[in-house]
């Protein structure tokens, strides 16, 4: 029986919760939705600044970021399932699954906190994906390299905008200088895990489908002490990288995020207005 | 909500199809770099143009509304000031 011709006494718990799915994750499966994931977690922590922003300017550039990640993960998500190639879809793979089959790095579900972290967090992100899709617009993958083209010119933009906030934040009052600082330092050992590769992403990386991102370290790291350089700001040293998000073993957040997230889709299964 | 840092800045827009900066309305920024990153996010998110212009509004000096008569009325009147007495050639286009 669907579910729109049930009657609440013909539910069961089964068909009142929406269950969890579980993705097949072949190589290219799994590298896509990793960047997908990656976008759509970072996208909603930004989103959840709407409304809430220091000014109304900032109100709406960090909506346009969460959504122009938003457009990046349903392209990402839509193209995962194409190459599944079973019954899934982007809302599927957004609303479905749980915390361990979610593939985001760390970095991207780290809280909010005050203005300076938020930036940081953007700042450490963009100036990767920045690099990363514009290194992907040659992937093999014609899919991938086409989403790359279109997402290259947004990172670009994104990097722009948190480096000038960098800059003026660490180079502008006592206060705003020590929370960003105080930002760097929390954030820094998230940031390793994005040049991190494993076995699952070697054969693609050898096929010319993925990028290995180990090669754009180096221009991250200029990127990074260039601009924390004109904001007076210091890069840590430490190398301990925390890990993980990519295998699904994620800090606590992500779980109260997915809570917000998915909770009309799990209450209301296969709800649409 | 203004304050000593973030003053008012005039945004002005070239659409695509259009040949002159178009003034679309006005926001709050520390400095010319941010003023114009905030219209950029602000005022062109549908498209609407292809440049921007922005300007403190300190450096604006507009004309006093109650000055409308003794600065405008006069040129009403005065069709020798138009040129619409000869005739163009053809071949000449439009002037």
């Amino acid at each position: 029986m669907a579910i729109e011709d049930m009657t609440i006494e013909d539910m069961t718990i089964e068909d009142m919760a929406a269950p969890s799915i579980q993705p097949s994750e072949t190589p290219l499966v799994l590298y896509t939705l990793r960047r997908a994931d990656d976008a759509l977690i970072l996208g909603h922590r930004l989103s959840e600044w709407c409304g809430h922003a220091p000014m109304l300017e900032e109100d709406m550039a960090l909506a346009n970021i969460a959504l122009d990640l938003l457009g990046q993960a349903r392209e990402l998500f839509a193209y995962a399932a194409k190459v599944e190639g079973r019954s899934n879809d982007e809302d599927k793979f957004a609303y479905l699954r749980d915390v361990r089959q979610y593939r985001n790095l760390l970095l991207t579900e780290q809280p909010n906190g005050d203005f300076a972290r938020t930036i940081v967090r953007q700042f450490f992100y963009s100036a990767f994906a920045d690099l990363y899709w514009r290194a992907m617009m040659t992937s093999a993958d014609t899919t991938l390299a086409a989403i790359a083209a279109k997402s290259e010119k947004e990172s670009a933009y994104h990097l722009r905008h948190s480096s000038e906030w960098i800059v003026r934040l660490g180079d502008g009052t006592e206060e705003s200088h020590r929370r960003a600082q105080t930002a760097i330092d929390d954030l820094w050992s998230f940031t390793g895990e994005m040049f991190a590769v494993d076995d699952s992403e070697r054969g693609l990386i050898d096929a010319g489908i993925a990028v290995d991102p180990a090669a754009l370290r180096a221009q991250w790291l200029k990127t990074i002490g260039d601009v924390a350089g004109e904001a007076t700001l210091i890069v840590p040293k430490n190398d301990w990288m925390q890990q993980g998000g990519r295998v699904g073993h994620h800090s606590e957040h992500l779980g109260h995020l997915l809570s917000e997230l998915q909770s009309m889709q799990r209450t209301f299964p296969g709800a649409t207005w | 909500m203004a304050t000593p840092n973030t003053p008012l800045w005039e945004v002005f827009i070239r659409s695509r199809n259009g040949l002159a900066h178009k003034h679309c309305g006005s926001l709050h920024a520390s400095d010319a770099t941010m003023a114009l990153q905030a219209a950029r996010d602000i005022y062109t998110r549908r498209g609407e143009g292809l440049s921007i212009w922005v300007v403190p509004s300190s450096a604006i000096t507009a004309s006093d509304p109650a000055e409308k008569g003794m600065m405008f009325e006069p040129a009403e009147s005065k069709i020798y000031r138009h040129p619409t007495f000869y005739d163009v050639p053809e071949d000449v286009g439009h002037m």
